[in-house]
C-alpha cells in the first residue's frame, strides 16, 4: 500500500507545476482573491514590466478593507481610501478580472465572500494579500496570505515557488460545551502553543470536536491559525463541507457534481499519516475566553482573572506580560467579569457570517445595550450576509436592542475607515487581533465570541455566556 | 529583486517579543498606492507622540525619547536587533517597504512570521536568526558598548562583532539564500518553466475541469 498522507501532504502533491532537490517547489495557484489595499503596487508593477495576468478567470476581486459601512450613497470621503477602491475597480475592469465592488449586493471581507459564493472548493491552492486566507483552509484547501510582491509573482506566473511546510495536527477531543464556541476554541489553541508555536507549519485540526463544527465555525478556526504563527489552518473534507458547498452559485454543476465530490471527498489525511508536529485538546475543558492582552495568546477563561506577569519565569514573557497590561490598563488578579467595554463590535472575516450574528441575536433578542456602552456595532461579514440577516428580521432585534446595523466590510477590525477606537477606549470584539492600535490608535480590545461580545453589550462587562440570564423585555 | 550580500553597520535593540505588522507600519498609511516612502513612518506609534497622518511631514512631530530608533547613539544604524516572532500579522509588505526605506539591510532576530520573511528576501532584506542566548548576548552588548556594529557577511553565512571579536555562523534557506544573493527577478525565473506550468495548468483541467467552467 502507499504511504499514509497528511492533508497538507496531498495538497501539495496535487499542486506541483516542478520540484528542485531540497524539496522547494513551484506551486500552481487556482483561486487568487484580491482587495483594494495590497494590490495596486503588484498591478502597477506588472504592467510596467509590460506584463499581463496569467489567468484572470481564476481571479476574485472585492473592496473589503477600506469600505466605510455607512451612507455608502455619499461614496467615500477620505480621498486616499476612494483612490485604492477605484484604482482596484480600474485595475479589473482593464484585465476583465470579476470584481465586486463597494455598491454590489456581493461586495463583502474576501473570506467570508468567496467561501458563501461557492468559489473556494476542496484541493484548491487559495492566495490573496491577506494574511487571514488561512480561513478558506476549512475547506481542506492550501490557503494562505502572501504579501504584494508575490501577488504580482502569481498574477504572472500562476504559480509561487514554496519551501514545504510542516504538518501539525491539534486534535480536539470531546464535545465543546453549550456556548462555548470555535472562537474559544481557537483562542485556546492560541494560548497553549503561543503565537509563533505554529511558525512554519500548517494546523490541521481534526477529532469529534472538529466534526461536530459547522463550516461558518470551521471558517472562524482556521481563520485564527494565522495568530499562532500557523500560515495555514485545514480541516478535512466530510459530509458538512460537501452538504455546505451544494447549491452554491459558483459550486459545481450537477453535471459535474459526482466527479467533483468523489475528488473532494479524496482531501482528508490517511490512516496512519505521520505529523510532524501533534497537540491535542479536551473540548470539556475549554471555557468561553476573554483575551487580557495586546496579543492573541494572551488570553484567560472568563471566569479567570487577569494574570500575573511576576509569576513568569522568562524575562522576556514578563516585559510582554508587563507592556501589555499597562496598555490595556489592566491590573493583575482583576476578574475578566470586572472588565467594562466602551464599544461592541461584531464584526470581521471571523465572525460575521450569518451563523455569527444569528448567535449574537440570539442573545440580544428583548434586551437593551448597557448604558455604559457607547458605541455597538454589527457589521455583517458581506452583502450577502447583511440580506440573509435582514429577511430573518434579525437586523430589527439589534437596532431594537440600540446597537448600529451597518453595511459589509472590515470596518473596526482594523480601523481603515471611520469606524474606530478612539484613545483609551476599550472594545469587546469579536475580531482577531488585540494587538496595539489594531482597532484605532490608543485603542483597546479585547476579543471574544460573537456570544460573548453580545453579552458584555447587554450586561456592560463580560460575563459568563453560560450563566448569563439578563432580563428580556 | 534587490540582491544582499554584505552589511557592515550599527545595530539598534527592540526588545520586544511578537512585534506585528501593523506596529511596523500603522493601517493609516497603507492607504498609499506606491512603494516608497514609508521610512518616516516606520513604528510610527512607538517613534512619535502624537497620531501620525498619511502624507504629513514628520520633521515637526514630537518624538518618544525613549525609543530606541529616536536614540542619537542609534541613528544611522542599518541592523535592527529583534526578538522573538517579529513581524507577525497582517501580511502586509508595507511593512517591508517601511524598514527598507527607513535604511535597514538586515534584521537578526530569534524567530520571523512565515509571510513577513517571505516578503523581507523579496525586497532584498536579511531576516537572520541566531539561538536565544545569542540574541540575549547581543542586547546585551548593544546597550554596554555604544557604537556596537555588526558584519554580516551571508555566502559565508557569518556574523561577526569587530568590538568584541564574536563570531556566529547562521542557517538560511537555501533557495532564500540564493535569491538574495542573486537578487534576480523572481517572476522572470519562474517563466523560465512556462511550459511546464502550461502543461500542468492543462492536466488540472482535464482532471478537475468544474475549477476552469465558472470562471474561465
Ligand atoms: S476583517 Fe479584519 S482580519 Fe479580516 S480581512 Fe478584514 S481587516 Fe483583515
Amino acid at each position: 500500500m502507499a504511504q499514509p498522507k497528511t492533508l497538507l501532504r496531498k495538497l501539495w502533491d496535487a499542486h506541483v507545476v516542478s520540484e528542485a532537490d531540497d524539496g522547494t517547489a513551484l506551486i500552481y495557484v487556482d483561486l487568487h482573491l484580491i482587495n483594494e489595499v495590497t494590490s495596486p503596487q503588484a498591478f502597477e508593477s506588472l504592467t510596467l514590466r509590460g506584463r499581463k495576468p496569467w489567468r484572470t478567470g481564476s481571479i476574485v476581486s472585492t473592496a473589503d478593507h477600506n469600505v466605510p459601512t455607512t451612507l455608502r450613497a455619499r461614496g467615500i470621503t477620505d480621498p486616499l481610501a476612494r483612490l485604492q477602491v477605484e484604482t482596484l475597480a480600474a485595475n479589473c475592469a482593464r484585465l476583465g478580472i470579476r470584481h465586486y465592488g463597494m455598491n454590489d449586493p456581493h461586495q463583502g471581507i474576501l473570506h467570508v465572500v468567496a467561501p458563501e459564493l461557492g468559489i473556494t472548493q476542496p484541493g484548491m491552492t487559495v492566495v490573496c494579500g491577506d494574511s487571514h486566507t488561512s480561513t478558506h483552509g476549512a475547506f481542506a484547501t492550501l490557503a494562505f496570505g502572501v504579501g504584494t510582491s508575490e501577488i504580482e509573482h502569481v498574477l504572472a506566473t500562476q504559480c509561487l515557488r514554496m519551501a514545504p511546510l510542516k504538518a501539525m495536527r491539534v486534535t480536539v477531543s470531546g464535545k465543546l460545551g453549550t456556548h462555548v464556541s470555535s472562537k474559544d476554541l481557537a483562542l485556546a489553541v492560541i494560548a497553549r502553543i503561543g503565537t509563533s508555536g505554529g511558525v512554519g507549519h500548517a494546523l490541521e485540526f481534526s477529532g469529534e470536536a472538529i466534526a461536530a463544527l459547522s463550516m461558518e465555525a470551521r471558517m472562524t478556526l482556521c481563520n485564527m491559525s494565522i495568530e499562532s504563527g500557523a500560515r495555514i489552518g485545514l480541516i478535512g473534507v466530510d459530509d458538512t463541507t460537501v452538504a455546505y458547498l451544494r447549491g452554491r452559485p459558483d459550486a459545481p454543476t450537477e453535471a459535474d457534481w459526482p466527479e467533483a465530490e468523489r475528488h473532494w471527498r479524496g482531501f482528508v489525511s490517511d490512516l496512519g499519516a505521520v505529523f510532524d508536529a501533534e497537540i491535542s485538546l479536551a473540548a470539556e475543558e475549554i471555557a468561553p475566553r476573554v483575551t487580557w492582552g495586546t496579543a492573541p495568546d494572551m488570553s484567560s477563561p472568563v471566569s479567570g482573572v487577569v494574570p500575573d506577569p511576576d509569576t513568569l519565569a522568562d524575562p522576556t514573557r514578563r516585559a510582554a506580560f508587563r507592556d501589555a497590561l499597562a496598555y490595556m490598563d489592566l491590573t493583575p488578579g482583576t476578574p475578566i467579569t470586572d472588565i467594562r467595554p466602551d464599544k461592541i463590535f461584531i464584526g470581521s472575516c471571523t465572525n460575521a457570517r450569518i451563523e455569527d450574528l444569528r448567535i449574537a441575536a440570539a442573545v440580544v433578542r428583548g434586551r437593551r445595550v448597557a448604558d455604559g456602552i457607547r458605541q455597538a456595532l454589527v457589521v455583517p461579514g458581506s452583502g450577502q450576509v447583511k440580506a440573509d440577516a435582514e429577511r430573518e428580521g434579525l437586523d430589527r432585534i439589534f437596532r431594537d436592542a440600540g446597537f448600529e446595523w451597518r453595511d459589509a466590510g472590515c470596518s473596526m477590525c482594523l480601523g481603515m475607515n471611520d469606524d474606530r477606537l478612539g484613545r483609551g477606549e476599550r472594545c469587546a470584539s469579536t475580531s482577531n487581533r488585540n494587538f496595539e492600535g489594531r482597532q484605532g490608535a490608543g485603542g483597546r480590545s479585547h476579543l471574544v465570541s460573537p456570544a460573548m461580545a453580545a453579552a458584555a453589550a447587554i450586561a456592560g462587562h463580560f460575563v459568563d455566556i453560560r450563566e448569563f440570564e439578563g432580563d428580556r423585555r | 529583486m534587490k540582491a544582499f550580500e554584505h552589511v557592515s553597520g550599527l545595530v539598534v535593540p527592540l526588545d520586544r517579543r511578537d512585534v506585528d505588522t501593523d506596529a511596523i507600519i500603522p493601517k493609516q498609511f497603507m492607504k498609499s498606492i506606491k512603494r516608497t516612502g514609508f521610512g518616516k513612518n516606520l513604528f510610527d506609534s512607538w517613534r512619535y507622540l502624537d497620531d501620525g497622518e498619511p502624507d504629513a511631514d514628520c520633521s515637526n512631530r514630537p518624538r518618544n525619547p525613549d525609543f530606541p530608533l529616536n536614540l542619537p547613539r542609534y541613528a544611522g544604524a542599518s541592523i535592527l536587533l529583534c526578538r522573538e516572532n517579529f513581524g507577525c500579522g497582517s501580511s502586509r509588505e508595507h511593512a517591508v517597504w517601511a524598514i527598507e526605506d527607513y535604511g535597514f539591510r538586515a534584521l537578526v532576530g530569534v524567530s520571523f512570521a512565515d509571510i513577513f520573511r517571505n516578503n523581507c528576501i523579496k525586497n532584498g532584506i536579511l531576516p537572520l536568526t541566531l539561538p536565544p542566548e545569542t540574541i540575549d548576548e547581543l542586547f546585551a552588548r548593544t546597550r554596554e558598548i555604544e557604537g556596537f556594529d555588526l558584519d554580516i557577511d551571508l555566502t559565508s553565512q557569518t556574523v561577526r562583532a569587530p568590538a568584541t571579536g564574536d563570531g556566529w555562523n547562521f542557517e538560511i534557506d537555501a533557495f532564500q539564500k540564493h535569491c538574495l544573493l542573486t537578487g534576480l527577478d523572481d517572476v522572470e525565473l519562474t517563466l523560465l518553466e512556462e511550459e511546464r506550468i502550461r502543461d500542468y495548468e492543462a492536466r488540472r483541467r482535464r482532471g478537475t475541469p468544474w475549477l476552469f467552467r465558472q470562471t474561465g
